[in-house]
């Protein structure tokens, strides 16, 4: 998931008794599934934390950009690259759609933007890890967005118009990108030794940090029930997790990759597959700044931002001659 | 019908400038100024990377010798690109991005047009494709090119700087040599002078407008379309051919 430690708003999930009449009548929209649009009134905190959500989530769209963006230059093929370069374009897509979204609450992608770059806003750890060959960018395809649909699938539903209707959006293209991951590490795994090599080295590196995307295990998980309550959050994480391990195990039998978990195993009863624990303590370090890239990828956008400042400055003077030009002509007209 | 060697060679030409410039755009991604940059970039690049498949892949068939479009972008090495040095530059800063565009743009968009009317109607259908994308292209670098212009001291100073960074690799776009004759001669391609006269008239407007000088610089760099090209070029290819040379025959 893209947004896997929103901090939730308000003090624990308010029973209807506790409620006033307006909490009250939000709560019953959300309960008979009318969606909570921009100019309707909402709680502070329900307000908090969907900027929250919806700006974790654009952050990684954008700093998403870059461990494939690392591959663009050495796609193998024509195709490849092209295709690549399609992916890339539309999860910078997404995170524009979502910094409107968010922007309808009430805050400037520019503040937004601050708070990645001062490094107080959160982005899904996942983007920090590396790409090493080429084989990742189809793991990340297959297991990257295949994560993020799980996530996004119900976010369709969530209570706030705007951002569900940027997911539904944003859905369609994911599935697209999962589809062309999966083919190209099918590729790479059914080509030569050194192809193969290279998507079972993708999957080693990739598979825990993708069970991470899901964020903490639900008894650590101590937002959930406020966002739950608000449909800002469908499922939990666990569930979640679940649901894509027994989607994608299958998938990598077939491709002949192994999952580097020797506890994964068929659980009969549960009709499910048991895994290993998640190594909880990398998360937690990945998360607040410590993973193998966080201080490139960071280092990355922050060095786009201000080398572009210059431009955006330009654009925004150009702009403003135009208008004062063209009010001149007016007053002169009348 | 125009000779076999010469028009695969001026096809070459046509995809390889379409496939470097794509290249150096595509190195932006992620790292654009703002957003909607990325998003345009990335956009530019991809119509660049379509047109190269389409000019490669006709090289290829002209070629006859059973090589395709990937053949040739990843495995010729940098004496057999023909792409002018324009395209080749580095990114620079991003004045220098939009003036290596504007300038290339410039030219395609006229070459083109002229395309359409080729003898050879595989080219003219390329041609026919290619140039809304390549009109687009230059609606875009020529405005933010005067917006940059005519934005802030710096952005201008910018620009000025870029422009007569780039303007020496602007002159080898319209030196006509065998390749050009005979394809002027078989009714293929355009006459270079005729292209230069839109692409000059294009660059009196701009800098009419943008109140930028425009160099008045008499030598100009040549080479690319022969294969000589600058230092950058062999780095630009041992990034994008990478996997094909260390993994020779893997399909991907
Ligand atoms: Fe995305
Ligand atoms: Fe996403
Ligand atoms: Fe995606």
């Amino acid at each position: 998931m893209y947004a896997q430690m929103v901090k939730a708003d308000g003090k624990g999930v308010k029973s209807r008794e506790e409620m006033d009449a307006e909490e009250r009548a939000f709560q019953d929209k959300i309960d008979r599934d009318v969606k909570i649009e921009p100019k309707d009134w909402m709680p502070e905190a329900y307000r908090k934390t969907l900027i929250r959500q919806i700006s974790q989530h654009a952050h990684s769209e954008i700093v998403g950009q870059l461990p494939e963006g690392n591959w663009i230059t050495r796609a193998p093929t024509l195709e490849r690259k092209a295709i690549l370069l399609a992916k890339v374009q539309d999860e910078a897509g997404h995170g524009l759609y979502l910094y409107c979204a968010a922007e309808t609450l009430g805050v400037s992608r520019d503040d937004l933007l601050d708070q990645l770059h001062s490094g107080k806003a959160k982005y899904s750890s996942i983007f920090n890890y590396p790409t090493l060959n080429w084989a990742d960018i189809g793991a990340i395809g297959w297991l990257v967005d295949g994560a993020a649909i799980m996530n996004q699938v119900p976010l369709q539903r969530t209570s706030y118009g705007p951002y569900s209707r940027a997911m539904i959006r944003i859905c369609k293209e994911e599935s697209f990108h999962q589809r062309q991951g999966y083919d190209l590490i099918t590729k790479m795994a059914q080509g030569t030794k050194e192809q193969k090599a290279m998507a079972q080295d993708a999957m080693n590196r990739f598979w825990r940090p993708s069970l991470m995307m899901f964020g903490p295990s639900d008894k650590d998980s101590v937002h959930s029930a406020q966002s739950m309550a608000w449909k800002i959050k469908i499922n939990t994480n666990d569930e979640l997790r679940q649901k894509f391990v027994d989607q994608t195990v299958p998938q990598a039998e077939y491709l002949g990759l192994e999952i580097p978990d020797p506890d994964l195993e068929w659980n009969e009863e549960r009709q499910s597959y048991d895994y290993g624990e998640i190594n909880w303590d990398e998360f937690y370090q990945v998360i607040s700044g410590n993973g193998p890239c966080n201080k490139e990828r960071l280092g990355a956008r922050v060095k786009a931002w201000e080398d572009g400042e210059w431009f955006r400055d330009a654009l925004t003077a150009h702009a403003d001659k135009k208008a004062a030009k063209k009010k001149k002509q007016q007053q002169d007209a009348a | 019908m125009a000779d076999k060697d010469a028009l695969f060679k001026f096809l070459c030409r046509m995809g390889d400038n379409c496939l470097i410039i794509g290249h150096r755009n595509s190195e932006w991604c992620g790292h654009a100024p703002i957003l909607e940059e990325d998003i345009a970039l990335a956009n530019i690049a991809l119509d660049f990377i379509g047109q190269t498949q389409l000019w490669l892949g006709l090289a290829g068939e002209v070629e006859g010798e059973g090589r395709t479009a990937d053949n040739l972008a990843y495995l010729r090495d940098a004496f057999d690109f023909k792409n002018f040095l324009l395209v080749e530059q580095p990114n620079g800063d991003f004045a220098q991005t939009l003036t290596r565009q504007m300038l290339f743009d410039a030219w395609h968009l006229p070459m083109l047009q002229a395309l359409k009317e080729s003898s050879d109607e595989r080219i003219a259908a390329i041609a026919e494709k290619a140039v809304k994308e390549a009109k687009y292209h230059l609606e875009r670098s020529r405005n933010l090119c005067l917006h940059m212009g005519d934005g802030t001291e710096e952005s201008k100073r910018r620009m000025q700087d870029a422009i007569d960074l780039l303007w020496p690799y602007t002159g080898e776009m319209f030196k006509s040599d065998n390749v050009d004759e005979a394809m002027v001669a078989a009714g293929v391609a355009p006459d270079l002078a005729d292209i230069k006269a839109t692409w000059d008239n294009f660059m009196d407007e701009f800098f009419a407008e943008a109140e930028l000088v425009k160099p008045e610089n008499a030598w100009f760099q040549q080479g690319g379309k022969t294969g000589t090209h600058t230092e950058h070029m062999g780095f630009l290819l041992a990034d994008m051919q990478f996997l094909q040379r260390a993994y020779p025959g893997a399909t991907w």
